[in-house]
């Protein structure tokens, strides 16, 4: 995070953080009764991989990245950034929503500037807030407040918030899941982008099998609750792609079998 | 009857184009409309004979008559004022119904006397009261005032204080909420007896009155608007490196803000309401203590005087919180 003042346009050094889940289970309390949503899951990811959780919903996908942000802990194994054991929430691992969670209260400037004010630095590097709507093609909308935006709107904040912390692990749950069709094809390119230009390592959590191949290095389905980690497919397609591409339309059908849509 | 005025006036009523429609974007007939009423009024208490005297006829007629050259002159001019002139000419009915209910007001009481002294007053009578007992309302004003803002602002910031707590801590929330609760439904005036014991001037206990009945509304709200915000925006707040304190006043405090506003309304109304009865508490000065005092001697007309002074206080304060709340949540708008 040094020499943050730089505008994050220019091509910095990647930086990223590789992640390692050794035995992770995961149960929730509830009301007495325990529900076991992930069941040992191990799972490395190198640095700078983009990698997509399939699986069917309500599986515990989300669950594994709010573990991996460190807002919850796991109830047995143990889950490291870079061999440091992760015991908390850290900027350098941002989660970004379904819902885009904009603070209501506070203009896009403002919410986009939520990490860096959080951690007193925003005064310091408040060009880093504009640099970064400026990436996400919402330099105009900053004096807007969230209701005023459109769904694609509020999640490229969503996203700017969290990218302005350059953070080296990007945790995506299903941030294009509400969005139209059309609103969710061009920011699935732009995410791409980022990721390519950023460097960061990013965890994709969606249940949409072509979304997945598009975006991801390697694809990781998982089975129902409590999750293990059914299958694997590494993506070698080159980037940008595109979803009529015959390796992936055949790596497609291969995914959709092991989630027992086989068509 | 004002949909009947409106029409008349020809500005805001739908008539079909005729040749006299210059005439009507020349003339606002609800100015003339008005003029007249006022000016009836006016020659009403200056023409007709006392049944019972009162002061102040002539102020009032002087008054009343001003008020109607100055609607015979807006008749004229208003058609020509662009947008003022539309807000006037919006209010136009209520012109006219002022001035009849004036004219009315003034024969009914001190020409005909079918309302009878003491217990109803003309319209001049309230004049007089505000021309003789100027010096003296006006202390009561500032008295009221101070033991509002003192109880009321205290109230405030103590219940505010307290919601956030107990929103927030669930320690806080285990001990405190169980009295909340129990004391919370009791009228703040039952207290009266206690005050007088544990406070060292009556003057301090009736602050404590207001205060209270004041600060538990927004005490209740605020703990319930801090409690119910979207535990995401903690999480995001969390994730991105905030500290406890950071989530306090930087999240739950605007998150909760429409919760407090609406305790804030209610602690206003409620300050309002034992204002009056804590201003019995052996005060000297007051318009709660006013009213008392007057309806002791019968003066009707200085009890009405001050309850028209008490309403656009009232009215006022509510203005000025509503202004409040519009600044500050028009984050909000595309929710309401």
């Amino acid at each position: 995070m040094a020499g943050a003042a730089t505008a994050l346009r220019q091509e910095r050094p990647a930086q990223s953080v590789a992640v390692e889940l050794r035995g992770v289970s995961h149960n929730f309390d509830l009301g007495g009764s325990r529900l076991a949503v992930l069941n040992v899951i191990d799972l490395s990811v190198a640095a700078g991989e983009f990698i997509a959780l399939l699986g069917p919903s309500g599986c515990g996908k989300s669950t594994l990245l709010r573990l991996i942000s460190g807002l919850e802990q796991p109830s047995a194994g143990s889950i490291a950034a870079d061999g440091e054991p992760i015991n908390g929430p850290d900027p350098s691992r941002i989660l970004v929503f379904q819902d885009p969670t904009l603070f209501p209260w506070a203009t896009v400037w403002n919410n986009v500037a939520t990490g860096l004010n959080a951690r007193g630095v925003l005064n310091q590097q408040r060009a880093r807030v504009d640099a970064t709507l400026d990436l996400v093609g919402l330099r105009v909308f900053k004096g807007a407040y969230p209701h005023q935006l459109s769904g694609g709107m509020a999640q490229r904040a969503a996203l700017a918030r969290a990218l302005v912390n350059d953070p080296a692990l990007l945790l995506l749950d299903e941030p294009l899941g509400k969005l139209d069709s059309l609103t969710r094809l061009s920011l699935q390119g732009e995410l791409v982008a980022l990721w390519r230009k950023a460097g960061f390592t990013a965890i994709l959590v969606t249940h949409d099998v072509e979304e997945a191949l598009l975006l991801a290095s390697r694809v990781i389905v998982l089975s129902e609750r409590p999750a293990r980690i059914r299958a694997e497919f590494q993506v070698d397609r080159p980037y940008p792609r595109h979803r009529d591409d015959p390796e992936l339309v055949a790596l497609r059908r291969q995914v959709l079998s092991t989630l027992g849509l086989a068509t | 009857m004002s949909n009947a005025l409106e029409t008349l006036g020809g500005r805001t009523g739908t008539s079909p184009p005729t040749s006299l429609s210059g005439l009507r974007q020349a003339v606002w007939r609800n100015g003339l409309l008005a003029a007249a009423a006022w000016a009836a009024a006016a020659l009403a208490t200056i023409g007709l004979p006392d049944v019972v005297p009162w002061g102040g006829a002539q102020l009032f007629a002087g008054i009343v008559a001003a008020g109607a050259t100055i609607f015979l002159a807006l008749s004229v001019v208003v058609p020509r004022l662009g947008r003022l002139g539309d807000r006037i000419a919006h209010y136009g009915p209520w012109f006219i119904v002022i001035g009849v209910w004036l004219a009315l007001w003034e024969l009914t009481t001190a020409k005909f006397g079918w309302l009878p002294k003491p217990f109803f007053s003309p319209p001049n009578g309230l004049l007089n009261v505000y021309v003789t007992e100027a010096p003296r309302l006006v202390l009561c004003i500032a008295y009221t005032l101070r033991l509002w803002s003192l109880g009321f602002l205290s109230g405030v910031a103590v219940g505010y204080a307290l919601g956030v707590a107990l929103g927030w801590s669930k320690r806080v929330s285990y001990w405190g909420m169980p009295i909340l609760k129990l004391i919370g439904p009791v009228p703040a005036t039952a207290w009266i007896p206690c005050t007088f014991y544990f406070f060292p001037t009556t003057f301090a206990a009736s602050v404590f009155i207001v205060a209270l009945a004041s600060g538990i509304p927004v005490t209740i709200l605020t703990s319930s608007g801090v409690g119910s915000v979207n535990r995401a925006y903690y999480d995001v707040g969390r994730n991105l490196g905030a500290s406890d304190w950071y989530l306090i006043s930087r999240i739950a405090v605007p998150a909760s803000l429409p919760h407090v506003f609406v305790g804030l309304f209610m602690g206003l109304y409620y300050s309002f309401a034992v204002l009056v009865v804590a201003e019995m508490l052996g005060a000297k000065f007051g318009l709660g203590w006013y009213i008392q005092f007057q309806t002791a001697y019968s003066g009707y007309a200085n009890v009405y005087a001050t309850l028209l002074i008490m309403a656009l206080l009232c009215a006022g304060i509510v203005r000025l919180l509503f202004l409040a709340r519009d600044r500050l949540l028009n984050w909000q708008k595309g929710f309401i």
